[in-house]
């Protein structure tokens, strides 16, 4: 606790692009305070279409968040942003020096990015309410990721120890702590059928650098009085 | 001192020296030298012999070392083309097992024990199975650091990291097969199509941008890098099945040029795999 407050209170120099929703700024946000780093938040809401603005499409071209500012270097999309934090910030580092382990991290995180949150995406989303049905939109979202969950419950079954990879907080923890959050609070997931990712679930509450980057203690979350 | 002793061989007497071993030492030299000549003629027959086995597997240089790589592929999934550009970049001999989706060989349970996601390609190296375009390249980069596909320079590297995400999590997923039949099922095929184009279209013109400035022969500098890596297959597919304009991108036009005169990415080319055939094959 000390460690994570002290490390979390170095002087700020990177900008962070970031929706309170968006579960790729998520995961930003947990890897800058697993780091200790602070930073200053810019909220881009999307569902107002802050992200076709102009001044941030000179930031990220593709007009998603997350995107980075950290002095001349401009970073965008989550796991570009991670694996340059950890070139740049090697402190917590969140990629093991075993292989076998580190290839792990990075499959689970691509399934995270690749596999499951494109398809359940906000954008998405809105294409197959729009075009299809809203009941549609949740069957669809609902089968990834529970596809998504059903792989990497199987793969991490066994090397899975407090953690998803061990004992120590990796990137694969970064990637599956907002798809979790997203999967049970917008998609109903039912958790039970992946017990291990239910019990790393309840392990991530219990930290603080995880904590604090939940949506609704965002600065732009919504306010709830 | 002990008592004088008869030389058997000569008749003469020894008189024993104070430290006893001597009168054995004109034998022992002469025994310990033989012993020593077949000592060495010992060694030499065994080096020799060693050398005669196992020199062809010493002396050959790393392209012709027996294979211990495995590559599942399929020949149009754009995800093994990325795999198979950076192994021929790293010079990289492998064997190559065919994963027919268009047969559901993926459904294997043989297969889904290497990769539980069901999807290739798969990279085995020894006793380590990676699943994941993106996951197998990092850790080809750390195990074969040759032909490195990552620049040190931390701008550059985030932003080869940056172009070959947006293609990895922005653009291929949402043209994957399922995706398309999914559009096609449940509004029309004209909405597939335009639904993969849109996709395709956004990436494209977001890469434009960022390579502005930063391109040289190829993606980010004079040298093929994980971006390009990436880009060959993604500007591959868009032109071969989505019908992309690429006159609207001459960044990405002109280097995709470039790369159809490099040995690694031509060897990857989808219809040069062992399981390419001609029959309309669905791409993924």
């Amino acid at each position: 606790m000390a460690s994570d407050s002290e490390a979390m209170s170095r002087p700020a120099n990177l900008t962070l692009y970031s929706y309170c929703w968006s579960s790729c700024a998520h995961r930003v946000r947990i890897a800058l305070n697993l780091k200790g780093l602070e930073y200053e938040y810019k909220a881009v809401n999307l569902s107002k279409g802050d992200q076709f603005d102009p001044e941030f499409e000179k930031i990220n071209p593709l007009k998603f968040v997350p995107a980075l500012v950290d002095g001349d270097v401009v970073v965008a999309d989550s796991l570009a942003i991670i694996l340059y934090l950890e070139d740049k910030y090697p402190q917590h580092p969140l990629l093991p020096q075993d292989l076998k382990k580190k290839a792990v991290n990075l499959q689970v995180a691509s399934i995270v990015s690749s596999s499951i949150q494109p398809l359940q995406s906000f954008f998405a989303r809105q294409f197959f309410e729009k075009r299809i049905s809203l009941d549609e939109k949740l069957t669809w979202s609902q089968n990834h990721v529970n596809k998504g969950f059903a792989a990497i419950e199987k793969l991490i079954k066994e090397i899975a120890g407090k953690y998803a990879t061990g004992d120590e907080v990796q990137l694969a923890d970064v990637f599956l702590a907002p798809q979790i959050f997203a999967g049970v609070a917008r998609f109903q997931i039912d958790m039970s059928l992946y017990p291990t990712l239910a019990r790393l679930n309840e392990a991530y509450a219990e930290l603080p650098a995880f904590q604090a980057a939940l949506p609704h203690r965002q600065p732009d979350a919504p306010s709830t009085s | 001192m002990g008592t004088n002793v008869k030389n058997v061989f000569n008749n003469k007497t020894i008189k024993p020296s104070c430290h006893g071993h001597r009168r054995f030492s004109n034998h022992g030299d002469h025994f310990g030298g033989t012993k020593r000549v077949a000592a060495l003629w010992s060694l030499f027959v065994l080096f020799s012999r060693f050398l005669l086995n196992w020199s062809p597997f010493l002396f050959q240089d790393s392209a012709s070392c027996p294979k211990k790589l495995t590559l599942y592929s399929y020949w149009r999934s754009s995800c093994s083309h990325r795999v198979r550009i950076a192994l021929n970049l790293k010079g990289l001999d492998y064997e190559y097992k065919a994963v027919d989706l268009s047969k559901g060989e993926q459904f294997d349970p043989e297969f889904e024990k290497l990769n539980p996601v069901r999807f290739v390609p798969v990279f085995v190296d020894g006793d380590v199975v990676v699943a994941d375009s993106f996951a197998i390249i990092l850790y080809l980069e750390d195990e074969h650091p040759q032909f490195p596909l990552l620049p040190r320079d931390l701008k550059k590297k985030a932003l080869n990291l940056q172009v070959a995400n947006i293609i990895s999590s922005s653009i291929q997923p949402l043209q994957m097969l399922s995706v398309l039949n999914f559009i096609e099922e449940k509004i029309s095929s004209d909405e597939k199509v335009a639904w993969a184009q849109h996709h395709i279209n956004n990436g494209f013109t977001a890469i434009e941008k960022l390579l502005e400035g930063s391109a040289g022969k190829y993606a980010t500098g004079d040298k093929a890098q994980l971006a390009d890596v990436f880009l060959a297959p993604q500007i591959y597919i868009g032109v071969t099945r989505f019908q992309i304009d690429m006159a609207q991108y001459p960044t990405l036009a002109r280097i995709y040029e470039a790369y159809a005169e490099l040995p690694a990415f031509q060897a990857a080319h989808p219809n040069r795999q062992p399981d390419a055939f001609p029959s309309s094959s669905q791409s993924c």
